[in-house]
């Protein structure tokens, strides 16, 4: 009994420290030293809110570049992958297809190499970004459906190039290109 | 692999090799009570609690009350765990007003969390209210750590002392690990990762126009101070359904090369804090070894296989299941180490992994979660083959065995098979079982050998403590929960139990001198040994159900065969 009463103290005690003090605490520093951050790095643009800079949009429109593959079409509620191994027929099925619907879609001659990442699904099905490579891919595609001119799509080229983030600190991770940031630049070519 | 990919191995494993001494001689301080740079920052709250619960710090008890509050402790956090989730929606804190959990999943759920394992049959960000993440679940991420770190505790202190049965203050031994290790480590680590992008408010989900006019719903809430914590105490329950893929959870490279750092960082340290309170530096060193070379085994034999050219998918990289800013290395290199760890925190969906390095994530989990292992947990899993080993070496020369001094009698060495016999027996039977039974296979989301190899990980991690999945294998059923949670519960309690009881035994034995005629365990020959008990002991038992699973899968998927 009495090492009942100690434990259910002790779970009070601790239960109140680090559940709702360091929580707590942690929101407090972290809303006025990194107040965007914390709050989902949404993007505003006109006043209105067009997303998260972290959280992919879904993209099919010809004068958008895409994202990866999602199996939840970046719908958040709930996040996640497929889950297939390599030996499951379905997935197999499913590369060759979006191999396809890239070469087709971007009017890619087939010996182009396709970068992987834009066959094969994301693990929380949210992933903003795509290598650069798999953006260039798609910039005569894009500019063909905005009736651009060379210098505009040249214009493109050269946003690729700046949003493109090296691997962090010289070292980690892998170079790539946030897609709804390039989207909304793009959008503002004239 | 490019050279870039090489650095950030050899980064991390530099860093932990540079961190491990300094935390250890920390933790050493902390719990030698000795002073140290938080006591005049916490030490008020440590006071504060021992006079709140009523408790002298300097008394200590027995084994088996040791054991008793221990698990009295455990029993009411899953008590509590599991009532908040069943009125889930008369609480406050829920702006997405998710209903009640379902009894058997919130029963899955408290075990899980309790007993640091942090499986996750349900998905973060559509099941649990943010008073359910802060109040139930992160609390027990600090406790369940701190609990395996109490365990440790004890067991060095049954090695050390002589001829008493007196082996701690669990109280004691709760509150400091919370308040001087997992609590600081944890502030600093939240804020750090807030600064990368992590989310932390209690605002409601975010409904946006998407650039092309869809809606999507974002996620919020609290999860920086969780994450923190739950790469730290090695839990590993994500705060949404992707766990440490989902971009709220892990932002950018360098979040995510923190964030493995954080799962080695204590179970690293606590060997060199091991050694040095057991009156060995060296021994320390050569569990530390023997540690590292087991991981930079199951890293090689993964990287190989997922960069290796398939019939499949010919010379595709495979980055199903992984995200761009990640790559290949950084998912194949997390996945070896929450699977070392017991952390259970995936970067990308183990499902999709090639056969052979989800097969390496499996083995690690199996030899019983000793790769530097869960905090605490890793260690005193470790010290039961370490037990193994002398006594094997002893047999050999025809010596008594001995352990720091200590004679290992039949009772120990029972006690070390009782615990490693808990665990194998559980995933066997339980993978036997729902592999041949209509509501086990009615869960799968593969066909083949990867079907059975969902299986096989499910129960091998609920009885690892891990907590990472095949995720494809929907275990939010009645069978899959309920069979799960008791797993969970004998791989964490069917092995402390045991652990504490070689811990009384051996604090009452006397320390018999070093001889010429000692088995020494500081040097090259001690940690071939070990890998060899951990491999043979460890490993053998499950090569049956390896072959079935990804061996098969692996062999089939070189002659081109898909299901």
């Amino acid at each position: 009994m009495k090492t009942f009463i100690i434990s259910l103290k002790i779970f009070l005690f601790f239960t109140i420290l680090t559940g709702v003090v360091y929580p707590l605490l942690i929101t407090g520093i972290v809303q006025v030293v990194f107040p965007a951050k914390a709050n989902g790095s949404l993007i505003v643009r006109d006043r209105r809110i067009v997303g998260s800079e972290l959280i992919g949009q879904h993209f099919d429109s010809a004068i958008y570049f895409t994202s990866r593959p999602s199996v939840i079409l970046y719908n958040a509620l709930p996040s996640g992958g497929s889950n297939y191994g390599l030996t499951n027929m379905k997935l197999k099925g499913l590369v060759t297809k979006r191999k396809h619907d890239f070469y087709s879609f971007n009017q890619l001659d087939s010996l182009t190499t396709i970068p992987s990442e834009m066959v094969f699904a994301s693990a929380s099905g949210l992933d903003p970004h795509i290598s650069p490579q798999a953006a260039l891919l798609q910039v005569d595609r894009i500019a063909k459906a905005r009736y651009f001119n060379d210098e505009c799509r040249q214009k493109m080229i050269n946003l690729i190039k700046d949003l493109t983030e090296g691997p962090q600190f010289l070292c980690l991770g892998k170079e790539r290109v946030n897609v709804l940031l390039l989207n909304l630049e793009t959008d503002r070519i004239q | 692999m490019t050279p870039q990919d090489f650095i950030q191995i050899i980064l991390y494993i530099a860093i932990l090799l540079g961190l491990t001494p300094i935390l250890g001689t920390y933790m050493d301080k902390v719990f030698t009570g000795k002073q140290h740079v938080m006591r005049p920052v916490f030490g008020w709250l440590e006071r504060l609690t021992y006079r709140f619960v009523g408790v002298d710090p300097l008394e200590e008890t027995n084994w088996k009350s040791y054991t008793f509050s221990l698990l009295m402790f455990n029993f009411i956090g899953f008590v509590f765990v599991f009532l908040i989730q069943r009125f889930q929606t008369y609480l406050p804190l829920n702006p997405a007003n998710l209903p009640n959990v379902s009894w058997h999943s919130a029963l899955n759920t408290s075990i899980s969390f309790v007993t640091n394992t942090n499986w996750q049959g349900y998905a973060g960000e559509t099941t649990m209210s943010y008073f359910i993440q802060m109040i139930g679940l992160t609390v027990q991420n600090f406790v369940s750590a701190a609990t395996g770190i109490a365990v440790i505790l004890a067991v060095i202190r049954g090695i050390s002392r002589k001829s008493t049965d007196k082996i701690g203050n669990f109280w004691t031994d709760l509150t400091r690990s919370t308040l001087y290790v997992l609590l600081p480590l944890s502030i600093l680590f939240a804020i750090v990762l807030a600064g990368q992008g992590v989310v932390q408010n209690f605002k409601s989900y975010e409904t946006v126009q998407t650039l092309q006019g869809v809606r999507q719903v974002i996620p919020m809430g609290p999860a920086a101070s969780q994450i923190a914590i739950k790469q730290l105490g090695t839990n590993g329950g994500g705060f949404f359904n992707a766990n440490s893929a989902h971009p709220f959870e892990n932002p950018t490279p360098f979040s995510n090369f923190l964030q493995m750092l954080a799962i080695f960082l204590i179970p690293a340290s606590l060997t060199y804090m091991y050694g040095k309170m057991v009156g060995s530096a060296r021994h320390g060193w050569a569990i530390f070894s023997t540690m590292l070379i087991l991981f930079l085994a199951g890293l090689s034999i993964s990287l190989y296989a997922e960069y290796s050219a398939n019939p499949v998918f010919g010379h595709l990289p495979l980055m199903e299941g992984k995200e761009t800013r990640f790559g290949i290395a950084n998912s194949v290199l997390f996945s070896t180490i929450t699977t070392d760890a017991s952390c259970g925190a995936v970067n990308a969906m183990h499902d999709s992994l090639s056969p052979l390095s989800g097969m390496v994530a499996i083995i690690n989990m199996m030899l019983g979660e000793i790769i530097f292992g869960g905090v605490g947990a890793g260690l005193y899993g470790m010290v039961v083959f370490i037990i193994l080993t002398v006594f094997i070496a002893g047999l050999m020369v025809g010596r008594t065995p001995e352990y720091l001094g200590k004679k290992i009698g039949a009772f120990e060495v029972q006690m070390a098979i009782i615990a490693n016999l808990a665990t194998s027996f559980a995933i066997l039977v339980f993978t036997a079982w729902a592999s041949v039974s209509s509501y086990g296979l009615v869960s799968l989301n593969n066909a083949g050998p990867h079907g059975f190899s969902e299986i096989l990980y499910a129960y091998t991690s609920a009885a690892g403590n891990n907590g990472s999945a095949f995720a494809g294998l929907n275990a939010n059923t009645l069978f899959y929960n309920l069979t799960l949670g008791f797993v969970m519960l004998i791989g964490r309690f069917g092995v402390i139990i045991p652990v504490l009881a070689i811990a009384g035994s051996m604090a009452g034995k006397n320390i018999t001198p070093v001889s010429s005629g000692t088995f020494r365990t500081d040097n090259w020959l001690f940690i071939g040994l070990l890998i060899g008990v951990v491999l043979i002991v460890g490993g053998l038992t499950y090569f049956p159900a390896l072959s079935l699973g990804p061996v098969a899968e692996h062999l089939l998927m070189n002659s081109g065969i898909s299901f």
